[in-house]
């Protein structure tokens, strides 16, 4: 992305369900992890199901409006009722219902279990110029609306220069090296979205952000273009897709798409740094990884959740957000086939040469990113089984230890540092007078 | 001397491949479920071959079984079974002239996928860090397989590259994009060991050449054109059916599984099919005249007495 006095051109992506195995969850929800702490970051929602998509595009641009634009290559041509100013909220909510999450356990007093043995088993994996010169250059206006606070022009082009020199005409910069990438994008016939704020209705209307764009269309193209935003060499780019299906997970096609880890023990402490946490936890699975690979980070029925980091979207949100098969009646009775996939990937020219490619599967297992916290029990009761749960809990505090230091790459010894271990040779007389 | 049997090196790499993407690639799928549907496969060849009357055989079973683990995935265990039953009663019961006309594997994936939306295939899985490891494996292939049926393997390749790279070069892309897309263990999967089946291709050289340049037409008009996923697949599954034409047009030897050896003859009846030109082949094809008709008799005296010993 670039920005100087003139328009910021934004490139992003563009252009798709459930039986869940789950079993009975007991942990508290305490925390998650929101694309938010990702600076810079794209969120997508794709809601898809036959060749009807709706895209809305979000990001958190902290610029001045008057320098931010976005040119999206889109499959089809756009009408003024396909376009859609969302409720930034929505993403929002998007975002902190499928975030990765932190749980936590309290242990039980090891007296009063028949086996303290036993560990908790969790389950819930899971402007524009004269048209006479737009056409020497062979770009066409197909259409120009004013929608919300954004000013949209559809173009088409028939080469990639022409549309390099009338975007830069009027306004906009253009990374060098974009003409290649927008020449393709011409030869596949595919529109250009151009959108950029109108500063006076941005004013009339009163809003401080940006507020997302939803666009709905038909096409059999399930794919985010991403290779415009990777022209530029700003380092990686941060992107999260949030599909909304009928049948099942979402998944790429021509890229891996991995599970991030999850359901593993951490320390105590990681509930006051769950923000750094998750984020040295995906950077470290993205080195490991090669910056190759999407990662699935909540793949789930929207019709519950286990444990809840946000409540599911309601139905009218989920109409708002262009789920058109779910009846805006709320009376309507019986569970929707709404099926929600967050991935997330980080990606460069390098690693990621072409567009994303999805697919829908089959697959309705439940997935979510969570870690587990245990309290240790603090009471004082004295047994037999005191004393080895005693013994085991500075085990389990190494184990979680390693299991930070493993999963974020920080080091070890700091991990250590930042944990109050228990005193596994404690007597019962220690804690009798205290 | 006795010559290596190509499926147990076929068994040896998809057993390598199949523990690899379990192991390293974290493959959506358990360890349970590639040893049930490999079982499955394996029980399915014997109930047919006890069924058809002919010796058991568990190679090809198991051949099949591996790829079906390796490239089929679903939530129920149920239409895992399916698939291994598919894939091997297929063999048996859909033939013409004594072949079977669809690979096994691929008219199971097909099959499932148009019945129910609960499969699916990840084209994805396979990433491209370890590509050229299994590169490496498949050619391997070709080298225990002495290049006997290898023509398929190398048609398809270069014809699926000159699509791949064609379109890129059409649109102004660069070369890393169509690179990226040829770096793909399903890729390899499907050329070394899916389009190459010995028994499912055409009998000729000819033939087999332009299977494999139509077979990478097709995918490219379901990739690029319908923009489905795992177009290589429905591409095979549609160009098997024209394989009894070719053979008629384009006749040549027919692939036996030697014991102890692969090697596919040329009978000397047969030889001859080759001297003609196309074109009285075209027409004896299109009006079944009896004047026309003697190879034709000859390859049904060759159906009927093969018909019982099946050795799929």
């Amino acid at each position: 992305m670039v920005a100087d006095d003139m328009a910021m051109i934004k490139f992003t992506a563009l252009s798709f369900f459930i039986a869940a195995n789950a079993q009975a969850f007991c942990g508290f929800y305490v925390a998650k992890g929101d694309a938010k702490i990702f600076n810079r970051a794209s969120q997508v929602a794709l809601v898809r199901s036959g060749d009807r998509t709706v895209m809305t595009m979000a990001n958190d641009f902290h610029g001045e409006p008057k320098d931010f634009a976005v040119v999206i290559p889109v499959p089809t041509m756009i009408t003024r009722d396909q376009i859609h100013i969302a409720d930034k909220a929505l993403i929002e909510h998007l975002d902190a219902y499928s975030a990765p999450r932190l749980v936590e356990y309290f242990d039980p007093d090891p007296c009063r279990l028949p086996s303290v043995a036993e560990s908790i088993t969790v389950a819930g994996r899971a402007g524009m110029r004269d048209e006479k010169r737009d056409k020497q250059l062979g770009v066409t206006i197909e259409a120009r609306y004013t929608v919300g606070e954004y000013d949209i022009l559809i173009l088409s082009a028939a080469q990639s220069d022409g549309l390099e020199t009338w975007l830069r005409q009027n306004g906009y910069t253009i990374p060098t090296g974009a003409s290649e990438v927008l020449g393709s994008y011409i030869k596949q016939n595919m529109k250009f979205f151009v959108a950029k704020v109108n500063l006076r209705e941005q004013a009339k209307l009163g809003y401080s952000y940006l507020r997302p764009i939803s666009v709905a269309y038909e096409s059999p193209k399930f794919m985010l273009p991403v290779r415009l935003g990777t022209v530029n060499a700003a380092g990686p780019q941060e992107l999260f897709v949030y599909t909304i299906t009928r049948k099942g997970r979402v998944e790429a096609t021509n890229y891996r798409t991995i599970k991030l880890p999850s359901d593993i023990d951490v320390p105590l402490y990681v509930k006051q740094e769950f923000a750094p946490f998750y984020k040295a936890l995906f950077s470290e699975q993205v080195r490991k990884e090669n910056m190759s690979t999407l990662f699935t980070e909540y793949a789930w029925d929207m019709n519950w959740c286990d444990p809840c980091a946000a409540n599911p979207l309601s139905r009218q949100e989920l109409r708002t957000l262009g789920v058109f098969w779910v009846s805006n009646d709320p009376n309507s009775g019986g569970a929707a086939d709404v099926f929600l996939t967050r991935l997330h990937v980080r990606y460069d020219r390098e690693h990621f040469p072409e567009d994303l490619v999805f697919q829908e599967t089959g697959d309705r297992q439940n997935f979510q990113a969570r870690y587990v916290l245990h309290h240790p029990w603090t009471g004082d009761n004295y047994c037999d089984a005191a004393d080895s749960y005693h013994a085991s809990l500075r085990e389990r505090q190494e184990k979680e230890a390693r299991n930070v230091a493993e999963l974020t790459g920080w080091n070890l010894d700091d991990v250590r540092k930042k944990i109050t271990f228990a005193s596994s040779d404690k007597k019962w007389w220690q804690t009798l007078w205290k | 001397m006795k010559r290596f049997d190509p499926r147990l090196y076929q068994i040896g790499a998809l057993t390598l491949l199949l523990l690899y993407g379990l192991t390293a690639l974290d493959f959506d799928t358990t360890w349970f479920r590639a040893a049930l549907v490999i079982g499955a496969a394996i029980g399915a060849q014997w109930v047919c071959s006890r069924i058809w009357n002919v010796k058991f055989d568990p190679r090809s079973a198991a051949i099949s079984g591996l790829s079906l683990a390796l490239l089929l995935r679903s939530n129920s265990i149920v239409f895992l079974l399916a698939a291994a039953g598919i894939a091997i009663s297929s063999k048996f019961a859909i033939r013409w002239r004594g072949k079977h006309i669809f690979n096994p594997t691929n008219i199971a994936i097909v099959a499932l996928m148009i019945a129910t939306p609960r499969v699916w295939v990840s084209p994805g899985q396979w990433g491209n860090v370890a590509f050229f490891g299994f590169l490496i494996t498949c050619l391997g292939g070709l080298v225990v397989n002495r290049a006997s049926r290898s023509d398929v393997t190398y048609a398809f390749i270069a014809a699926w590259s000159a699509v791949l790279i064609g379109r890129s070069l059409w649109f102004g892309e660069p070369l890393t994009i169509p690179l990226h897309r040829l770096e793909n263990g399903a890729l390899l999967l499907f050329t070394f060991f899916m389009i190459s089946d010995p028994k499912t291709t055409p009998d000729s050289r000819a033939g087999r050449i332009l299977f494999a340049v139509l077979v990478a037409l097709g995918a490219r008009y379901v990739q690029f054109k319908l923009f489905h996923t795992n177009g290589i697949l429905w591409s095979l599954a549609a160009c098997s059916l024209l394989v009894p034409i070719i053979d008629v047009l384009l006749p040549g030897g027919r692939y036996t599984w030697k014991q102890g050896g692969s090697s596919w003859s040329v009978s000397p009846q047969w030889r001859w099919h080759f001297v003609p030109g196309l074109l009285p082949r075209i027409r004896s094809a299109a009006f079944m005249s009896q004047r026309a008709m003697p190879r034709f008799s000859i390859a049904r005296r060759r159906w009927r007495s093969s018909a019982t010993a099946i050795a799929p």
